[in-house]
């Protein structure tokens, strides 16, 4: 292969692979945006989403749509209930006390379905067509393209939610002030209650694609991409949904890069070598304006 | 493996301890008196916990194998009773374990626990008991010898590590003829690291070339930037010593990039998720050394019996601790007796022994001479291509 085949294929590889850290930091950067709360265990709801689609898939027999739905639907109730048991009563403790919250959640929701649905990998049916398309030695696949066009679908709707409806006003609005919106009238727990729904089926998606893309899914594997699509929100300036596609992109392609052409032991280095250097060159990320933190 | 070899052994360590301890202590008269018509062996094994799998199968193997002699008549009259012990998984357990077989129950010997690190904990207590430890699935090299020495009361009854990539580096020269080979593995596992580096050593002393060596780390779901640089260097072979999670997606996503070359790999492989995960037809033109086939005649007679106890066919963990039952009864036997010091002295002295899966011969370290089968993966089948009888150390 020609070194700008390769060169090719490794971004063809680094866009699906970043596609998915996308996803996943969309749920991610939302619930920051709003509560400004780093969820650690989103990266653990997108797991229990893959398990979720999984069961609909082989136990209730249905197609990829509805059981991409009803995860979503069920994901996302668990997002709602997390939030109203764990984070709703410390919501004026100090943010550090949220924070390792958080991380209890984490690993309650790792061990609780380790516990429930076995530590045992399951093998996920193959419930869309893998069609390979060739142009000369490169080889993208149809899910790539899936996951990707899904991921950029996911953005805009979401952009349109927060910047065009009433209630994306009000989430904007609680997550300026929320004390103040209150005062104008803005339910901010049900805004609450709300971004959690949506961040949560964004994991759910994310979950049951990567469950469809690798083919396995175990209660683990939410630990690394959760802390890649930290990275990812970071990097493209954390509570900006754009922000939250690009840094994902631009993460998948530098792993890829660093595995293609030098090694890929350095892989997870370089990924978390981005995440220190962003914070101390740019803490506000890419898409970031500077802004004096009110604290 | 290496770890489910490991527990597997340290649960037969209890196991055997177990044993030994119901026959001191029947000895030592008071309570608990044995009866002089029993050999007490302790069974130490992992039956609850992350690895309780490899545990459990290891010890139902054992038990077909200790339940066949004493149907036979036992040894020299006696029957063999098997005292169980849990250790649950972890270390500090298994020496717990194999401290209470060897003292309370007085076993003459103690088979397990199945995975390397379990095996290694309770070794200190058995050798400084004179009790003999029998390792079933521990495939670590680091189980029988310490430091350059070898320990004298530990012993196991299944291949090492080492000798997998051995196996594996002459299949690639002599069945396939390559030249040359890419080397991936899982840079997390003492396993997978050293069987690159004997396949590296042994493949390159047959005349070939490792062109490459690329890393991954276990939980991995991403292998394609890796496989497009492999790929790249078009080698005729890819060597991939892993365990069977990462093995079915590597496997998968190497063909989805259109990487045909055979890929080689061991006994981690030896586990029908890896079919499950990466499909049939990507699994085509891959090649596995494992312990045995269960197509290969001599091995019938195991798993029919086997069949007929469990109602259920074995895995490879079972098929191992069957043999390791089959070898204590013949160490047993050429001891004449149940002293443990005397069986030790037997099992070194193991000598073309027919077992469930092979023959073995003892070497001066413990580890037995067993030859490995090489699987092929075919249309969703595996025929067996090739046996192939590791050179002694």
């Amino acid at each position: 292969m020609e070194l700008s085949q390769q060169l090719l294929q490794q971004l063809i590889n680094g866009i699906s692979l970043g596609s998915i850290y996308a996803l996943i930091a969309l749920g991610y950067t939302m619930i920051y945006g709003i509560i400004k709360l780093i969820n650690f265990a989103h990266g653990d709801i997108y797991m229990v989403g893959a398990y979720v689609g999984f069961f609909a898939i082989t136990q209730a027999q249905v197609s990829i749509l509805p059981a991409l739905l009803i995860s979503m639907v069920v994901t996302g109730l668990l997002g709602m209930l997390v939030e109203k048991l764990a984070y709703k009563p410390l919501r004026h403790a100090p943010r550090i006390s949220i924070l390792i919250t958080a991380i209890g959640v984490s690993f309650f929701l790792e061990y609780a379905s380790m516990y429930f649905v076995s530590p045992t990998p399951r093998t996920f049916p193959e419930v869309i067509d893998n069609v390979a398309f060739h142009v000369g030695d490169l080889v993208i696949n149809g899910q790539q393209l899936l996951i990707l066009g899904i991921t950029v679908v996911l953005m805009a709707i979401l952009t349109y939610i927060v910047q065009k409806t009433k209630l994306g006003k009000a989430m904007r609005a609680a997550s300026f002030d929320t004390e103040t919106a209150q005062l104008m009238g803005v339910n901010a727990d049900q805004v609450i209650s709300f971004t959690f729904v949506i961040g949560s089926s964004l994991a759910a998606v994310a979950g049951v694609l990567v469950g469809v893309y690798y083919n396995s899914i175990d209660p683990l594997m939410g630990i690394m991409p959760g802390l890649k699509a930290f990275v990812a929100a970071v990097l493209g300036g954390i509570g900006i949904l754009p922000g939250a596609v690009v840094g994902g992109l631009v993460l998948g392609v530098i792993e890829a890069l660093v595995s293609g052409f030098i090694s890929s032991t350095f892989r997870d280095a370089a990924a978390f070598a981005i995440l220190i250097l962003v914070l101390l060159f740019k803490p506000s990320g890419l898409f970031g304006k500077n802004t004096n933190e009110k604290v | 493996m290496n770890f489910s070899k490991k527990s597997m052994r340290l649960a037969g360590a209890l196991l055997g301890t177990m044993l030994l301890g119901g026959v001191f202590a029947g000895c030592g008269g008071g309570g608990n008196e044995a009866k002089s018509d029993e050999i007490k062996i302790g069974a130490n094994f992992e039956m609850t916990g992350n690895v309780a799998n490899y545990g459990n199968a290891t010890l139902e193997g054992l038990k077909l194998a200790i339940k066949e002699t004493n149907d036979a008549g036992g040894i020299n009259g006696k029957k063999i009773k098997l005292i169980e012990v849990d250790n649950k998984s972890e270390a500090s357990e298994s020496v717990n374990a194999a401290t209470k077989l060897i003292s309370d129950d007085k076993v003459k010997l103690i088979v397990g626990p199945a995975v390397t690190a379990n095996v290694i904990a309770e070794s200190q207590v058995a050798t400084d008991s004179k009790v003999p430890v029998l390792a079933p699935d521990a495939t670590s090299p680091a189980v029988t010898v310490e430091n350059g020495q070898v320990k004298d009361f530990i012993f196991r009854s299944c291949f090492i590590d080492p000798q997998q990539g051995d196996v594996m580096a002459k299949f690639a020269v002599d069945n396939l003829k390559a030249k040359t080979a890419v080397i991936y593995i899982d840079n997390s596992s003492d396993y997978s690291k050293s069987l690159g580096q004997v396949f590296k050593e042994k493949f390159e002393a047959a005349g070939g070339t490792v062109v490459m060596q690329e890393a991954f780390l276990q939980k991995d779901q991403d292998f394609k930037a890796a496989l497009t640089k492999i790929k790249t260097a078009n080698a005729d072979v890819i060597f991939i010593p892993a365990y069977y999670e990462e093995v079915g997606k590597i496997v998968k996503q190497a063909r989805e990039l259109g990487i045909t070359q055979p890929l080689l790999g061991t006994d981690g492989w030896d586990d029908f998720k890896v079919a499950d995960i990466a499909g049939a037809d990507a699994l085509n033109n891959t090649f596995f050394s494992t312990h045995y086939s269960d197509k290969d005649e001599s091995v019938k007679a195991f798993i029919d019996a086997y069949n007929k106890e469990y109602k259920h066919a074995p895995n490879v963990f079972a098929a191992l601790g069957y043999d390791a039952g089959k070898l204590l009864v013949d160490a047993i036997k050429r001891a004449g007796g149940d002293d443990p010091v005397k069986i030790k002295d037997a099992l070194e002295a193991t000598k073309d022994l027919q077992v469930g899966t092979g023959i073995i011969t003892m070497d001066k370290n413990h580890n037995p001479i067993k030859q490995a089968v090489i699987l092929e993966n075919k249309g969703g089948d595996r025929v067996m291509v090739a046996k192939i009888m590791p050179e002694a150390e």
